[in-house]
């Protein structure tokens, strides 16, 4: 149905939510140009929006100072490898928790929700020593362990409401035409749920990607994931924003580019099904 | 071959006895039509024939082997769904040749298979389509091509033609009726609905509350119904029931009469009553009158019997088609 | 409904995330309760003693903890009214006709997308710096006298930046909420003559309740752990003015070693997200059922 709206009022609209767009926006934007600039040039007064001498000399400067690639790589590893993990333990469960429900498949949901509501700092000390004890400490294997299991209530919730949604009677189609339950699985319910099953993928990245509680303090110089490495220009020497800018830039673009394709999924995810 | 007996059957969730104990044999090459109000427990039977539910007492024996124990897929029986429960991501050739591919068929006899199978169903134009672009009729065809194209030893339907509008239902209806009479298999078929239970069955089972209530031919359900449930369920418009004082000149404590079995005049007649409602559907027309004494009652008449809301009128029944019952329901004969 | 054979699968395949979430839950909150009960400090090695209740008392008499007590609530609270009010302004706002709606939405969502040390660096030093600073320099262009914010205003400070990061959140799922409403309901309202005004009123904001009640406890359950923004900005500072209780367990464990204590605190802290919690199974467990 086309609503009739004046074009004079759209424009208002229009010039009102770019402005504030571009307002929350802001410091992001003003990160990227910094990461452009040289250090004398971020902290000019008055500060220039798009006319300096742009550079690329952070970003090397970044890598060559700090090996930056190494951080890099720890968050690639971290995230994709609990979110990998995470998934193949979660696609059985959410699998059988929603074609094979029984009376208790709500509470069992409703628990691992609600080891996701414990907060971190409760079991900080002892996680913290049995990571010392056990040499996990400061490993990517420590990391991917802990971001597996804080991740795994939302990814098994996650899936379970993608498989909700595809009809049981499909796949006791598949039962009657004779496939088993390994072939059920292969050619009826998978290529169904990739589409699920691919954003929960997406946001579990993202969530992983950002997490800031136990990386930072499970890891130190040699496993730190992004966040962790970051975090030590909270305390720098010397002119440093634009390298900052930098560091930061590189860090954010990926889960940015990621995001903004899944939004949909993300209200989807972060309330557990209950806004679609 | 296609003969099923269950014996003893009962299926229990919970504290909940959805069907306390059932015994019925279906016959090689028979239509067999389940039907009852919703509840009654015609699609848990239907789905304990499949094997997608585990019965909790009693067996279930096809084909002279007693198949309680085993899985849907080694029963040898194909169904059809009640939202056809198409795969959406495969194309229509997919769809129908699943079962085969299943079974590890040859990839040419899959083809061929397929191809005779959309040959008979009308869809060898749509063989590349997904499910999403087909209409309802079509997507019911290939549901039914999906069933037919593994030879099953008998079909189960489950309400296959509810989720289709009313004139492609008849059509479907004469269809799966042909079907029948082409491949002379056991069909299982679960409706709500007594018009096609009527139409289509060989043998109708009349279930209500997960028990059998009667088992018999269409017009034998129709002509004898055993107990005032049936008599109720089956024809259409229902039939009339009179208790009370007007029924003991009847011998009996309930007298039922079906409305095509009221003679009308407008002189004299057994009972009289005032015109409420009438439908004309042209051929008849069906009269709602309020009897003196008695309350509504159904009549049907022919189309050129003219009267109008208002007008005096008087029923009487057919001494031979009057239905009598005793207090507990059953048909005193 | 299901048969035997495929409930037995069922019960197998679910049988590895039970147990391992339950192992993640027993494990390391029995050692918590355990050590909550210890003099445990990892400087003295060997030197565990039974403290009975006494690290509780500690932590309960300790004037920090209530001033973390506090600021924790103050966090909540504060972020909950900006993102909700906001998120809530800005949902209706987009909801609107407008050109470009998409590359809006973009903007507008992207800060909740930002690892939390970034944002916090980000604000802390390109913005609040009271030298270099983009406040700063607005500041003096005004001809005002900069204001340093992290050491002024620490506790504000971290609620704006949480604030920034959780905005996009609460609009993006009021969004969401406000696009299923249905067109012909505010049609049908304006039949019937109602205002803009009252149309807010009486239908947008009771449909968006449910959403709202999500976003507030979600958000909730986040927020009473706030960490890597405190940690880059102020650590905790000055003083405990921007300590949460998050970040005094955090210091008591890894700063000060004393493990009895951060445990008694982290055992608090459960206390207090389990009470939230509560009521946040309560209103997801409703929507399960519809």
């Amino acid at each position: 149905m086309a609503r009739n709206v004046s074009t004079q009022r759209k424009i208002v609209v229009t010039v009102v939510a770019w402005t504030i767009g571009i307002l929350i926006f802001f410091p992001i934007l003003w990160t990227f140009l910094t990461s452009f600039k040289t250090e004398a040039e971020a902290i000019a007064s008055p500060p220039s929006l798009f006319f300096f001498d742009w550079t690329t000399e952070n970003y090397h400067e970044v890598q060559s100072r700090s090996n930056y690639f190494l951080h890099f790589m720890n968050s690639v590893v971290v995230s994709f490898g609990s979110t990998l993990i995470g998934l193949i333990i979660a696609i059985p469960s959410a699998w059988a928790m929603a074609f094979s429900p029984t009376k208790r498949t709500k509470d069992v949901l409703m628990w691992m929700l609600s080891t996701k509501m414990m907060p971190s700092v409760g079991v900080l000390v002892p996680m913290y020593l049995l990571f010392r004890n056990t040499g996990l400490l400061d490993t990517r294997t420590g990391l991917v362990i802990v971001l597996t299991l804080i991740n795994l209530p939302i990814i098994i919730w996650m899936l379970y409401t993608y498989f909700k949604e595809i009809p049981g009677e499909i796949l006791e189609a598949a039962r009657m035409d004779g496939a088993s339950l390994t072939k059920e699985i292969i050619y009826v319910l998978t290529p169904m749920a990739i589409p699920g099953i691919a954003s929960t993928l997406l946001l579990n990245i993202i969530l992983a990607w950002n997490e800031a509680f136990w990386t930072l303090n499970l890891s130190a110089a040699k496993a730190a994931p992004l966040t962790a490495f970051i975090a030590s220009y909270s305390s720098p020497e010397g002119l440093f924003y634009a390298k900052l800018s930098a560091a930061s830039t590189m860090a954010i673009a990926p889960i940015l580019i990621l995001g903004w394709f899944s939004q949909k999924q993300l209200v989807r995810g972060l309330t557990f099904g209950a806004v679609k | 071959m296609g003969n099923i007996t269950l014996r003893n059957v009962s299926k229990v969730f919970g504290a909940h006895a959805v069907i306390p104990s059932i015994d019925l044999n279906i016959n090689d090459g028979e239509f067999v039509v389940f039907v009852g109000p919703s509840g009654c427990g015609k699609s848990t039977l239907l789905r304990l024939i499949a094997g997608l539910e585990d019965v909790s007492d009693g067996e279930i024996v096809i084909d002279g082997k007693n198949a309680t124990e085993l899985p849907p897929a080694q029963r040898g029986l194909s169904m059809v769904f009640q939202s056809y429960a198409l795969y959406p991501h495969m194309s229509v050739r997919s769809n129908i040749g699943f079962p085969l591919k299943m079974a590890n068929e040859d990839k040419a006899v899959i083809d061929k298979k397929v191809a005779d199978a959309a040959r008979v169903l009308n869809l060898t134009d749509y063989l590349d389509r997904k499910p999403r672009q087909l209409s309802g009729g079509q997507r019911q065809r290939v549901a039914i091509g999906r069933a037919i194209v593994r030879q099953p030893k008998a079909f189960l339907f489950d309400e296959p033609l509810s989720n289709l509008d009313a004139a492609l239902r008849v059509n479907m209806r004469l269809e799966i009726s042909q079907l029948h009479q082409d491949l002379k298999t056991t069909m299982v078929y679960v409706t709500h609905d007594q018009v096609e239970a009527m139409t289509m069955a060989d043998k109708i089972v009349v279930l209500n509350r997960g028990r059998i209530e009667q088992v018999g031919s269409p017009l034998d359900l129709y002509h004898k119904p055993d107990n005032l449930f049936v008599a109720g369920f089956i024809g259409s418009p229902r039939m009339n029931f009179v208790s009370g004082s007007s029924a003991t000149p009847y011998k009996a404590h309930t007298m039922g009469i079906r409305p095509e079995h009221l003679v009308l005049s407008k002189e004299s007649g057994t009972w009289s009553g005032t015109v409420g409602v009438a439908e004309h559907l042209g051929s008849d027309t069906f009269l709602h009158v309020n009897v003196d004494d008695i309350g509504t009652m159904t009549a049907r008449v022919s189309g050129d019997f003219a009267v109008t809301h208002g007008d005096r009128v008087f029923l009487t029944p057919d001494a031979q088609r009057v239905h009598r019952f005793d207090d507990k329901g059953l048909a005193i004969r | 409904m299901a048969t035997l054979h495929t409930r037995s699968a069922a019960r197998l395949m679910i049988a590895p995330s039970v147990l391992l979430l339950l192992a993640w839950m027993i494990v390391p909150l029995a050692m918590t309760i355990y050590f909550s009960f210890l003099r445990y400090n990892l400087l003295m090695p060997g030197m565990e003693e039974f403290a009975g209740f006494s690290n509780y008392s500690y932590f309960l008499t300790d004037p920090a903890f209530f001033q973390a007590i506090f600021n924790t609530l103050a966090i909540v609270l504060g972020v909950l009214f900006i993102t909700v009010v906001g998120g809530i302004a800005l949902a209706l706002l987009l909801d609107q006709p407008m050109f470009g709606q998409g590359i809006v939405r973009i903007l507008v969502i992207a800060p909740f997308l930002i690892m939390p040390t970034v944002a916090a660096l980000v604000w802390k030093n390109m913005f609040m710096n009271p030298v270099n600073g983009l406040f700063a320099w607005v500041a003096k262009l005004f001809g005002l006298q900069p204001f340093d914010f992290l050491a002024n205003a620490p506790l504000m400070s971290v609620i704006l930046i949480v604030a920034w990061q959780w905005l996009p959140f609460a609009t993006l799922i009021l969004l969401t909420a406000l696009q299923s409403l249905d067109e012909e309901q505010k049609e049908a309202a304006q039949m019937d003559g109602a205002s803009a005004w009252s149309r807010f009123i009486y239908l947008v904001l009771p449909h968006l309740s449910r959403a709202i009640t999500v976003v507030i406890l979600i958000q909730t359950i986040f927020l009473l752990s706030v960490f890597a923004e405190i940690l880059v900005t102020t650590n905790g500072g000055p003083g405990t003015q921007s300590t949460n209780l998050t970040f005094l367990v955090y210091a008591q464990a890894l700063l000060q070693f004393d493990v009895g204590g951060a445990s008694a605190g982290g055992i608090i802290a459960v206390i207090l997200a389990n009470i939230v919690a509560f009521f946040l199974m309560r209103m997801i467990g409703k929507t399960l059922e519809a």
